[in-house]
């Protein structure tokens, strides 16, 4: 095993990757007939190059391709070149390429929670990278292992070795899958999306991770992101993608805070900003009043086992006035989402009040719920799993009125109307959902939320699943129908930045509790609680203020009428 | 025509399996439909002289049987009840096993653990044994037999839906509909149930198959209807002169073999073309 020795000293602009003009075909009946087409760039050693892009553009298909690891034969690289250490790799033979990655290429991969072996204990799976690469002793290799745990910050590396992955959090798989990609001490880190499944304030941590290791190491790293936030953060040079094509290169500096393609503007402009503007003071009348609401999930292990208790809303009290929207905000397992779901009546609440106007919603029952619903309508976060693949879009959209007893054809014209008003067009009425795209799937589940005329919209992360540009659009509609039909709004998210967008209030919530809660701009401006605080700063980029031209460009575009999707 | 049925219809026909199962099947259907015009004779006339062997005589190209009963006339006609039986049989199953399948699904709880361990108590018992006892019990007749083979094969069915139920009733488009006000009943029939037919279409297909079989089962011990002539019956009757008279048992038990594989070819057929993703490779 050739390892690199300590004495070479590598400079900053020595060219590590270079990959020159290439193209990947895809199969016949593609969406296009190249994943990437005639792309150049180059990696140097200690530097990180993020590549950037909404989905489909094809930056993850890139990685690959240097990987090796393309699906051939039907995706295939047409042309080009990609010279890793002076040798092309697309003209290597595959054993060549597998004593490569790992050795001298290291990749991660978005998946914590999938990407390790249960079966397997971890410092079992990172000697597997040892034993792919050659022989070494076994005490040797347990001393390289409890290195690299130790190196990638994980806490007693001891107790950790022999851990299955279970009992790991999700930040602490992507360590343990860091340190399995490092393990020998590879000259280059592809990254894809490694941060995206996390939360935020982990996520901060694993980029800082990134950064300290690839400068301690001299790595090359490609960091694969759609968040321009993470390259704020990060990136010493910035690579844009669109359908496959290297719109603009430069350094991060320049791309971030001086835009030149069009694109990569409209793209910029599209990020919500971190500082949320001042709003006036809601002034409508409270119409919902939540106190105390409290729910415990109990998981029953069989008939004599002691069942297990998870308090997720503990104690909640807020209140929504008409024409407000109230962010509740916090990580995965806050409980945000119940308290969300309590509110629609899709979870029964374990004690305390909901009070809508006058009406005690919490304690409806039966046939009474049911008349009662059609005031509180909910927006769901996947807009793949909310829409009934077998039902034409004006039957979903129109369901709500039909089930409270409005007469077909006048229900059709209803959700006709709401098509419209989502920007979607009557036209979308007799097609099925999955000739939509992402986007337009979340309008169809507004449409459909508003149908009832709903006087409270709950919206449950409904733009978290969402490329940034089409992210930006739903917010403005959301925000938009709330102004013109004087809704009230509470809007679920565990996104500082589309908080300080679209939320007038925010309650912050962490395990059950929220912690604090107040007007936005006070929120981010003087946070009280430790933890608001530590959210806060964890946002990755919050220093970087998005340009002027990106914002006009971003605006200007909208105004112009682009096709909505 | 949708998209999906254009794209369904081009997987199944591309499945030469499948195509040779619907061709026979569509066969013997025909041949159930006009039995009479191909046969008008009462199969259990006597025709010729008994133990007529196959292709001897002008007409009787199947032979007699020991009565001097027409061999083809038999076949024709018992491919009326074999279908009848299984059809019909299949969709009793079909409605008790859906019913309580979509029920103990979508309700959960204890009205889950209550249902599905009477569906276990059923599968506790051997089909064969509760559907001899069941026919016994209610007179041998073309209806008891539906019923006994209806009352054995719904567990799988009750299980397999309860199974699809219990993994798309937490989907947001199921809480969607709850969100809006629709009812229980609204939901299982208008958002769950149609999201669950793939399956249940494939597993109906092959059910038809084994009612058959049950069928042929009941009728070779006599516990068939006594005035219908079916595949089973033929078969039974003909068992003690096998050594003499190979073609009294031989062409029924070809009549069921062929038509219990065209219904699993198609069956097969239809799971690969609904379930293109968990289709087999390498056709």
């Amino acid at each position: 095993m050739a390892k690199p020795g300590k004495t070479d000293e590598r400079r900053r602009d020595e060219v590590l990757l270079e990959v020159e003009g290439l193209s990947i075909a895809l199969p016949q009946g593609a969406e296009r007939a190249h994943a990437v087409e005639d792309i150049s760039f180059t990696l140097n050693r200690n530097e990180i190059l993020c590549v950037v892009g909404e989905s489909g553009s094809g930056k993850s298909m890139t990685a690959n391709a240097i990987m090796g690891l393309l699906p051939k034969p039907h995706v295939r690289p047409v042309a080009g070149s990609i010279r890793f250490e002076g040798s092309d790799l697309l003209t290597q033979s595959e054993s060549a390429l597998r004593k490569l990655r790992g050795s001298r290429v290291g990749m991660i991969f978005q998946e914590p929670m999938t990407a390790l072996n249960p079966l397997m204990t971890v410092g079992k799976q990172i000697g597997e990278v040892f034993d792919a690469h050659g022989q070494i002793d076994r005490k040797e290799r347990r001393r390289l292992i409890l290195k690299l745990l130790d190196d990638v910050g994980l806490p007693d590396p001891e107790i950790l070795i022999d851990t299955y992955p279970f009992r790991l959090s999700g930040g602490q798989r992507q360590r343990v899958m860091i340190a399995m990609a490092l393990a020998l001490e590879p000259a280059m880190l592809i990254a894809d999306e490694p941060t995206t499944a996390l939360d935020v304030t982990t996520q901060a941590q694993i980029l800082e991770l990134i950064r300290k290791l690839q400068e301690s190491r001299n790595m090359g790293v490609m960091f694969i992101t759609h968040d321009f936030g993470v390259v704020a953060e990060i990136a010493d040079r910035v690579a844009v993608m669109q359908t496959g094509r290297i719109v603009e290169l430069g350094t991060a500096d320049e791309v971030l805070n001086d835009p030149k393609h069009d694109y990569t503007r409209r793209l910029i402009g599209a990020v919500p900003q971190f500082a949320p503007p001042e709003r006036p003071a809601p002034a409508g009348e409270i119409l919902l009043n939540v106190e105390g609401l409290r729910k415990t999930y109990v998981t029953s292990r069989g008939l004599f086992a002691k069942k297990r208790e998870v308090a997720a809303a503990k104690d909640i009290t807020f209140d929504i006035r008409r024409g407000e929207t109230l962010g509740l905000v916090g990580e995965s397992g806050s409980g945000k989402s119940t308290v969300g779901r309590c509110l629609v009546r899709l979870l029964d609440t374990d004690g305390g009040h909901i009070r809508f106007r006058e009406l005690d919603f919490a304690s409806l029952k039966g046939e009474a719920l049911r008349a009662q619903r059609k005031h509180i309508q909910m927006v769901f976060q996947d807009p793949y799993a909310s829409l009934n693949p077998r039902q034409k879009v004006g039957r979903i959209v129109a369901q709500g009125p039909r089930a409270n007893g409005v007469p077909e054809e006048e229900a059709m014209a209803r959700a006709k109307e709401l098509l419209e008003l989502v920007g979607l067009g009557a036209g979308a009425l007799d097609r099925y959902p999955h000739e939509f795209s992402g986007g337009q799937r979340q309008r169809i589940g507004i449409a459909r939320a508003l149908a009832l005329e709903p006087e409270l919209l709950v919206a449950d992360e409904p733009v978290s699943a969402l490329d940034v540009s089409v992210q930006a659009q739903v917010l403005d509609l959301l925000d938009d129908i709330k102004k013109r039909l004087n809704l009230a709004m509470l809007f679920i998210t565990h996104d500082l930045r589309v908080a300080a967008q679209i939320c007038d209030r925010m309650a912050v919530m962490r395990l059950g509790e929220i912690v604090e809660y107040g007007r936005t701009h006070e929120v981010f401006n003087n946070p009280q609680h430790e933890y608001t605080k530590a959210l806060l700063s964890a946002v990755p980029g919050r220093d970087w203020s998005i340009p002027e031209v990106a914002l006009q460009q971003a605006h200007g575009g909208q105004s112009g009428g682009a096709p909505a999707r | 025509m949708r998209p999906a049925t254009k794209d369904f219809w081009k997987r199944f026909l591309g499945n030469r399996g499948a195509l040779i199962g619907l061709f026979i099947l569509i066969s013997v259907v025909l041949m159930a439909i006009f039995a009479p015009l191909i046969y008008p004779k009462d199969p259990w006339a006597m025709v010729q002289r008994p133990f007529l062997p196959p292709l001897d005589a002008q007409g009787f190209w199947f032979g007699t049987d020991t009565l001097g009963r027409d061999i083809g006339a038999g076949l024709v006609y018992g491919a009326q009840v074999s279908l009848l039986v299984g059809v019909v049989s299949t969709v009793v199953a079909l409605a008790i096993g859906v019913t309580l399948g979509a029920v103990a699904g979508y309700y959960g709880g204890l009205v889950d653990d209550a249902l599905m361990r009477f569906t276990e108590f059923f599968q506790t018992i051997p089909n064969f044994a509760l559907a001899i006892v069941l026919v016994a019990i209610l007179q041998p007749s073309t209806e008891s037999v539906i019923i006994a083979i209806g009352v054995v094969s719904w567990p799988p069915v009750a299980r397999l839906v309860r199974g699809e139920f219990l993994s798309l009733r937490s989907r947001e488009f199921v809480q969607a509909a709850r969100v809006v006000g629709q009812s229980n009943g609204q939901i299982i029939f208008g958002q769950v149930l149609p999201n669950t037919l793939s399956p249940i279409i494939v597993m109906a297909s092959l059910m038809v198959a084994t009612a058959i079989l049950l069928e042929s089962a009941l009728s070779f011990l006599g516990l068939g209807d006594p005035n219908t002539m079916s595949w089973g019956y033929m078969i039974g009757a003909a068992r003690t002169v096998i050594r003499q008279a190979w073609w009294m048992s031989v062409f029924p038990g070809v009549a069921i073999l062929l038509t219990v594989l065209a219904l699993n070819l198609v069956g097969e057929g239809l799971n690969d073309a609904l379930n293109p993703r968990l289709a087999r490779k390498g056709r």
